[in-house]
């Protein structure tokens, strides 16, 4: 028998890399400048990268005989278990740069706690995407830095980000029932246990780039459970139209 | 037929990154093992980076070299534990980056990296991301030239 909490555990975290990546990859061709028009899309190909790994898995738990690709591509809105932030829209570069720092100050320190799993395939995907997070927190939070510390138009942009955005920061480190059990259970993470450090990281960084730390804790919730906001559905149409009107299609 | 390991790994020095065709899968230390028991071959391959769309031309690539070789019994294997590391890659295999004009990961001192054109350190990062996952981009502050740096990872 499927064990479900496991699966959907593992989606969650598959269906996170999958959107923020598709997100990301809508810059392609259009970022600022070119070399940050590459960053992005280098990240985007880690986080699919890294949601294959995910999704593999599933497919494995699952055992019903499909693949990565159907469990990517054949399921609505409502079967995905990714977080609210990283559906949000791309918005300007600030915002884009502020979700993709949200994303990694979770992401960095929830892999690293990952490693310690007692599912052996969870430690060694946990492994190999924490390297590649590192790298993109690096990133993220530089640019944090240089547009809140910036001029007064890249100022104003990165406090209307972090506006914008930080009622999304919550959701990523309020463990949902899925994961109070997989914890329980010995493979998933105490999120409890992260939060304090990745809250520190979030000050010291918007710190540095002279921007205020909300007070507010209010946190839009739901997308690990299925509900989503209505930006989903638009990602799923373009993500999934090849595989819904030519199903089987390959490359 | 009767499979020797060195054989089996000889094929593969010259099975080559479709990104980089100077180095070979073994000097950028993906090939992780070549297990023979009796006439059954597995070899076993680790990712360099999760979203590498170089992975699938490799396996292809290794695919075809053992066939060419009248090997048709073998499997492929992909693990992901322990993650690659720079650290496994040849000597032989960052001297060849440097004369294609990559600059190789330089572990001990990852500040420090040596211009392949003309040896200077006076070099500086332009971007941490480069036209693949495995690379950044940097400059050259004596000669000018722009360079791909190998990075550390
Ligand atoms: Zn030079």
């Amino acid at each position: 028998m499927t064990d479900l909490t496991k699966y959907n555990y593992v989606l969650q975290h598959a269906d996170n890399c999958l959107i923020l990546g598709q997100r990301l990859g809508e810059w392609c061709g259009h970022g600022p400048i070119l070399e940050q028009d590459i960053a992005m899309t280098n990240i985007s190909l880690d986080l699919i990268g890294q949601a294959r790994m995910w999704y593999q898995y599933a497919a494995e738990i699952q055992n019903e005989g499909k693949s990565e690709d159907d469990i990517a591509y054949l399921r609505d809105a409502w079967g995905y278990r990714n977080v609210l932030l990283v559906e949000q829209p791309n918005g300007d570069f600030a915002q884009t740069i502020f979700r993709q720092f949200l994303y990694d100050t979770y992401s960095c320190y929830f892999y690293e706690a990952l490693m310690n799993s007692s599912d052996e395939r969870l430690a060694a995907i946990a492994a190999k995407s924490h390297k590649e997070a590192l790298y993109h927190i690096k990133w993220s939070g530089d640019w944090v830095i240089r547009l809140g510390d910036g001029t007064e138009e890249s100022h104003n942009r990165m406090v209307a980000a972090v506006q914008e955005l930080w009622s999304y920061a919550g959701e990523l480190i309020k463990p949902n029932e899925t994961e109070a059990k997989a914890h329980e259970e010995g493979y998933g993470v105490d999120l409890s246990a992260i939060k304090e450090k990745r809250d520190a990281k979030i000050r010291e960084v918007l710190t540095e780039a002279t921007l205020e730390v909300p007070e507010s804790t209010y946190a839009h919730e739901g997308g690990k459970d299925g509900r989503h906001s209505e930006h989903l559905g638009y990602i799923l149409a373009d993500l999934q139209f090849l595989q819904r009107a030519y199903p089987g299609l390959e490359w | 037929m009767v499979l020797d390991k060195e054989y089996i790994l000889e094929l593969l020095q010259n099975v080559t990154d479709p990104e980089i065709p100077v180095i070979s899968v073994i000097d950028l230390g993906i090939v992780r093992d070549v297990i023979i028991d009796e006439d059954s071959l597995e070899v076993v391959i680790t990712p360099t980076y999760s979203g590498c769309p170089a992975m699938l031309e490799i396996e292809k690539e290794i695919n075809n070299a053992l066939k060419k070789k009248g090997i048709n019994e073998f499997k492929i294997t992909t693990v992901l534990s322990p993650a690659w590391t720079t650290e496994w890659m040849s000597e032989e295999g960052k001297r060849k980056l440097k004369e294609y004009g990559i600059a190789p990961p330089n572990p001990t001192n990852p500040e420090d990296i040596e211009c392949p054109q003309c040896s200077s350190k006076n070099t500086q990062l332009i971007s941490e991301f480069g036209s693949t996952a495995c690379k950044s981009l940097f400059k050259c502050n004596d000669c000018l030239e722009p360079f791909d740096y190998f990075k550390c990872h």
